[in-house]
């Protein structure tokens, strides 16, 4: 069982398939985290006409089908289509623009609803201590850094997990844009089960570790309130 | 305001469930038509003898052929035929573990591995296609050598699109590497898609690359896409591009589930001369020529 396991750990395709899959979901969870949480704020602190139809539209994009992005992301990168210049269907840049735009969304309506439950009474707080306006932006982040991270750590599962968007604008290609999750896809494709098996359980891995993380977050937050 | 909400969302479900049932309904009804009818002529129609699974690969479902087949095989036979259209590595693998009572494959030595390991009774030549090269018409201008066109491409660096997914045209197109003894992974322009080859042939056109592919799909494809592909024929016309398909009933020694009177009839069936005519006649009218060309019996 353990040398199997290291045999398949040290197939290249499929050490490949890892480096890919982590450079793509750190870059578009980075990415989609700055947009996200710059839009969850810009939300919660400004009133304009609207915003209730901007709320809406966020909590839809939340759980807008990955493969109706990646189409959507494919028709704009494709040598005819309006990006098509930049030539960057095929890459992992491609991969992360699609995968910014599923998890942005995500990262935004969380934040939003955090803030919305806590932000209000730390801006009163700050205001009475004369506080000013980047001061009490920097508060509201501060306290709610926990929040954040989890959000983070939940757009990172769902960038490691997702295969439909990947698979249309990265087109699965050996050693340069083949995740584990179109390997995974592939190999089911030749009737190859074993080492299919073997990247489900380094995800699952993954995915426990991450929750791991986030149970951790959670507990450390409570354990903080008690005091 | 809630209850509005609640009755707006109970509407578009009542809406969504009726579509679905519209939906649904249709295909019974003609279900039920075909019955009627199949009552008038009981003489002639067998009766219903159940379902026989079959594994095959791509190109069949791609280019039609099996919708085609499928409602005459019922009519002269009885046998409601199903199938899973994948790779022919995939499809050999769902023979070798009885999940299926027939495969229809195109790749001869893994089919004869097939029968000698004992999960096939016997192999049988059904018809052929051919495979050809796409890409853009410069610099390879059309030729019917194909060892000049897969030379050419390594040696210029050319970017080409390969299946790399096992299938039988991804097989095909290793062995001609191999039998030039060229190495592609030489060729830093060589990628591998790992998907079908309706999703290859896109990435082609995309990346203004070559690709080996076989005809039907190429012809349907090229008919059906959105955009026109901007890709010609390079390579065709060669002996050693032909595609040989062959049927294998799944030996019911190994799996005594497996349906092989289903298996038997379908075999004798499709190998049947007139069976093998409608084949041989398949989209010349769509198409303007056939995708197929039969040549059961023979030893291909």
């Amino acid at each position: 069982m353990l040398e199997w396991l290291k045999s398949v750990v040290s197939d290249p395709d499929i050490l490949s398939a890892v480096r890919v899959t982590f450079t793509m979901a750190v870059c578009s969870t980075g990415i989609a985290s700055v947009l996200g949480i710059t839009f969850g704020l810009m939300l919660e602190r400004f009133r304009f006409p609207g915003k209730k139809i901007v709320i809406r539209l966020n909590r839809t994009l939340m759980g807008s089908p990955p493969v109706v992005v990646g189409l959507i992301v494919y028709l704009l990168l494709m040598r005819r289509g309006p990006l098509g210049p930049l030539s960057l269907l095929f890459t992992i840049q491609g991969m992360v623009i699609a995968q910014t735009m599923i998890i942005t969304p995500i990262i935004c309506g969380m934040i939003y609803s955090y803030l919305r439950r806590s932000a209000p009474s730390i801006r009163e707080f700050a205001v009475t201590m004369g506080a000013t306006r980047w001061q009490t932006t920097r508060l509201i982040i501060r306290e709610l850094r926990k929040e954040i991270y989890f959000c983070m750590v939940t757009g990172f599962g769902r960038s490691i997990s997702e295969v439909g968007a990947v698979m249309l604008v990265g087109g699965n290609i050996r050693g340069r844009t083949r995740t584990m999750t179109t390997t995974i896809s592939l190999l089911k494709s030749q009737g190859i089960f074993t080492e299919g098996v073997a990247l489900g359980i380094l995800l699952l891995l993954m995915a426990f570790v991450l929750q791991w993380i986030c149970d951790m977050l959670q507990r450390e937050e409570m354990e903080h309130e008690n005091y | 305001m809630k209850k509005l909400t609640a009755a707006f969302l109970v509407t578009v479900m009542c809406i969504g469930l009726t579509a679905c049932g519209g939906q649904s309904e249709e295909p019974a009804e003609s279900e039920e038509t075909d019955a009627a009818a199949e009552e008038q002529t009981e003489e002639a129609a067998p009766e219903d003898k159940g379902t026989l699974m079959m594994a095959t690969t791509t190109s069949t479902e791609d280019t039609g052929l099996l919708d085609y087949l499928q409602p005459l095989f019922k009519e002269d036979t009885g046998w409601d035929l199903e199938w899973t259209a994948v790779g022919t590595g995939e499809a050999l693998a769902m023979g070798e573990s009885g999940d299926v009572d027939v495969v229809l494959v195109h790749a001869k030595s893994s089919e004869e591995e097939f029968v000698a390991e004992g999960y096939g009774v016997e192999r049988f030549p059904v018809m052929y296609n051919d495979f050809i090269v796409v890409g853009p018409s410069s610099p390879i201008e059309k030729t019917d050598d194909i060892n000049a066109v897969f030379t050419q491409i390594i040696n210029d660096q050319l970017p080409f699109v390969s299946r790399g997914d096992d299938s039988g045209t991804d097989k095909k197109e290793k062995g001609i590497w191999e039998e030039l003894g060229l190495d592609p992974a030489t060729d830093p322009n060589y990628v591998e898609s790992g998907q079908g080859m309706g999703a290859t042939i896109t990435m082609a056109d995309e990346q203004q690359a070559y690709c080996l592919t076989d005809r039907g799909t190429w012809l349907k494809q090229s008919q059906d896409a959105t955009l026109d592909y901007q890709l010609d024929i390079v390579c065709e016309g060669n002996d050693s591009l032909l595609n040989q398909y062959g049927v294998i009933a799944v030996n019911p020694e190994k799996y005594p589930e497996v349906n092989n009177e289903g298996a038997n009839d379908f075999i004798e069936w499709i190998c049947s001369d007139e069976v093998q005519k409608l084949i041989g006649e398949y989209g010349v009218e769509e198409y303007g020529q056939a995708l197929f060309t039969p040549n059961a019996g023979t030893d291909a």
